[in-house]
């Protein structure tokens, strides 16, 4: 694989060879020094276009764990600003001799157009509405690492993930939907049909306007970022009426099972998808999804750039 | 005395008449001499070759966008006139979302005398509304005057209902067609592609269907209210097509056409992310497709029209949601249309030809049946010669075909505009 675009591109394979190599990074990263030479003289840049605090700090962690280089291409401080087209700045970055280019555009299928323009490997850190394949990678990570804590079996089979809030935006629910049907849990989407993507019958998920009624029958319950701006396009009355119907208030968490697991993929609107208590609840995987990113996206780094006998040094 | 100075010998000729084994002799004038099974050739007179080929009358184009005046990098008239006539086309309608706009009688001129060095008749169309802002009618009677037949905002409808009233009343008078390009605006806002099962999918925002069918349902009200006619641009949809034919069925004077990529392509193209696939109305499910065929099949739709819309490479070089709509069309469309409608050629050529001639109000030069006396604007087509789509090796200024490395069969081989041969065994003489 050169390039990680799409969960599609891993497939079922693909995945748990990822999550096998990111047990190996999340021991690396539990170490007093987590370093190793795995990707020494690589060079990693990161093509951020859009703001992003939590991915780009992740992939950055990631590569120098890793004891890559890296180098961050902020479009505020570059070119772009000057009218230079995104072929013409990607052309430019790989002239100056780059493995990797990790990139986050707000417009769907960037990743795939850049992946035709050069050689280095392309990773996906979130396109538009469309995906974030590594988000999904380490919340399927997080949630294998409670559930082989808690009953020691890792399979996703017959697991019941909720996937609640704007779908219809969602970049993150694309992936872990994909993801998670791949590795075979049943997933509701719950949602407003506002905020649903069209032709969400034909994905393999079941879909509820009744949060209410889903939350007692699953494992994980996966929060979605409720943006405010919703309501002003008219597909939401307000976001107080939102929180009333689809947020995960402090009563609704009562309806969750003792061992389900709460998760967002950041960041949070407390008081709107997520009541700040919930949020802080013991069941919450929120800060540990964040741990898991770093060694998920060295297992990722590793995986296209790596020559692959040096993993476990 | 006219003299005859071209013979296109060995073809078959089709028009609206029939169908007939003839050779073609054509005068000096621009005229045609004779039409008839192995006619003489003067001495000096040229012969063009038609062995196995299909003499017809040259083809037609209600909708190009070419782009000159103030889009030069993508598109000139000159340049893409050689497409058309590449392409088997004598005819073409010139879009007016041009820059300056074609909102008054001073552009339509520059146009007409552009146009008039073209390697095909050029006819503008005007603006239905200044600066196609949509707000106040163009001066559409000093632009008839000057010989435009049709009227359109194309690249957007005309949202506002008061007004179209209004324009197909005023218009009424003049003998001329307003065309419209069907899209209600706050329906179809934010959309880049079809909105359905792969726009959900690929996350990049849609455009529904109904935003068309709002605005094709809304003008054959409006033509049944004012008895003006309308011609519907580039339907792509099950749903306009179905509206289309009931109206038809009722007498309302409403015409339409499909593109040729609305009836070869579907959404799934749209998987790619090449903005190459992004155009306005978007590529439609198989099942529109499917519509669309039956449409142009049944009579319902009455013309292939290109919306040929170049642009440079730079600009579809963008991100999906960024790049401008548009295709190019002008030199697959008759190959495609050969290839995919499952029609007999004679219909093709109705729809590629004298129909369209029809909606332009030019069927006295353009799609005539090819007869002594009449104009010689003809194209000689081999329908079986397979050929592979090399943007590289287009005509047009810009690249942006969606058929890039498509074999098609079926080529024009030779184009006749007012007897002169501006396009001989698929070279433009000029």
């Amino acid at each position: 694989m050169r390039d990680l675009l799409s969960i599609v591109d891993l497939g079922v394979d693909g995945i748990e060879e990822v999550l096998r190599l990111t047990d190996s990074f999340v021991e690396v990263s539990e170490r007093r020094i987590p370093k190793v030479p795995t990707l020494r003289g690589k060079t990693v840049v990161s093509l951020f276009y859009e703001d992003s605090t939590r991915t780009r700090l992740s992939f950055e962690s990631a590569a120098k764990r890793l004891s890559a280089d890296t180098m961050n291409f902020s479009v505020s401080t570059s070119s772009v600003k000057k009218g230079e087209s995104l072929r013409d700045t990607v052309l430019t970055i790989e002239a100056m001799g780059v493995d990797a280019i990790v990139v986050r555009h707000g417009s769907a299928g960037v990743p795939w157009q850049i992946a035709q323009w050069v050689d280095a490997a392309v990773i996906n850190a979130g396109d538009g509405w469309h995906e974030h394949p590594t988000q999904a990678l380490l919340d399927c990570y997080t949630i294998r690492e409670r559930l082989l804590a808690r009953r020691g079996d890792g399979s996703f089979a017959g697991l019941s993930v909720a996937v609640v809030g704007d779908v219809k935006h969602s970049r993150v629910a694309r992936s872990d939907i994909l993801a998670l049907t791949t590795l075979g849990a049943d997933v509701t989407v719950v949602a407003p049909p506002t905020l649903l993507p069209p032709g969400v019958a034909s994905w393999p998920v079941t879909v509820s306007h009744d949060l209410d009624d889903v939350l007692p029958k699953v494992d994980v319950v996966m929060l979605l970022r409720m943006q405010v701006e919703r309501q002003d396009e008219a597909l939401l009355p307000s976001l107080r009426e939102y929180t009333a119907t689809y947020g995960l208030t402090r009563e609704r968490a009562r309806l969750l099972g003792d061992d389900a697991l709460v998760m967002h993929p950041g960041p949070m609107n407390r008081g709107v998808e997520i009541a700040a208590e919930v949020a802080d609840d013991p069941r919450s995987t929120i800060v540990r999804q964040v741990a898991n990113g770093v060694a998920v996206r060295m297992a990722v780094l590793f995986l296209l750039l790596g020559s692959g006998s040096e993993a476990h040094g | 005395m006219a003299e005859v100075v071209l013979v296109v010998q060995g073809g078959t000729v089709v028009d609206a008449t029939g169908t007939r084994m003839a050779d073609v002799a054509i005068n000096d004038d621009g005229s045609i001499a004779a039409v008839g099974p192995d006619l003489d050739v003067p001495a000096g007179a040229r012969v063009l070759d038609a062995t196995g080929c299909t003499v017809a009358p040259g083809l037609v184009d209600l909708h190009a966008h070419l782009r000159e005046p103030g889009g030069e990098e993508a598109e000139t008239i000159e340049s893409g006139s050689r497409a058309a006539a590449l392409g088997g086309y004598t005819a073409v309608v010139a879009m007016p979302n041009t820059s300056p706009a074609i909102d008054s009688a001073a552009v339509v001129r520059q146009v007409q005398e552009l146009g008039a060095k073209a390697l095909c008749d050029v006819f503008p169309a005007g603006t239905i509304t200044v600066g196609r802002e949509g707000t106040r009618l163009s001066p559409m009677a000093e632009m008839a005057d000057l010989g435009v037949r049709l009227f359109t905002d194309d690249g957007s409808g005309v949202a506002d209902s008061r007004l179209m009233r209004r324009a197909l009343e005023y218009a009424s008078a003049l003998g001329v067609t307003l065309a419209q390009h069907c899209e209600d605006p706050a329906l179809s806002a934010g959309g880049h592609m079809h909105e359905g099962e792969w726009s959900g999918r690929l996350g990049i925002p849609g455009q529904p269907a109904a935003a068309e069918e709002l605005m094709v349902a809304r003008d054959i009200a409006l033509s049944r209210l004012t008895g003006a006619p309308i011609h519907l641009l580039h339907l792509s949809t099950a749903g306009s097509v179905d509206l289309v034919r009931a109206a038809k069925a009722d007498g309302v004077a409403v015409t339409a056409e499909a593109a040729p990529h609305h009836f070869t392509l579907t959404d799934e193209a749209c998987a790619s992310y090449d903005p190459v696939f992004k155009v306005h109305p978007p590529l439609r499910t198989s099942d529109d497709v499917a519509a669309v065929k039956a449409g142009l099949a049944d009579g319902t739709i009455d013309a292939i029209a290109t919306d040929h819309a170049p642009h440079p490479v730079e600009a579809k070089e963008a991100p999906f949601d960024q790049a401008p709509p548009g295709m190019l069309g002008l030199e697959t469309a008759l190959a495609l249309a050969l290839g995919e409608l499952d029609l007999p050629i004679e219909s093709v050529l109705a729809l590629l030809s004298w129909q369209p001639a029809r909606i332009a109000g030019i069927e006295d030069r353009h799609g005539g049946p090819v007869a002594e006396g009449r104009p010689a604007n003809l194209c000689v087509i081999d329908p079986q010669v397979t050929w592979t789509v090399d943007p590289g090796a287009l005509a047009s200024r810009s690249r942006n075909t969606p058929y890039a490395g498509r074999t098609l069969t079926g080529r024009v081989r030779h184009t006749i505009l007012g007897g002169v041969p501006v396009v001989i065994d698929q070279e433009a003489q000029r």
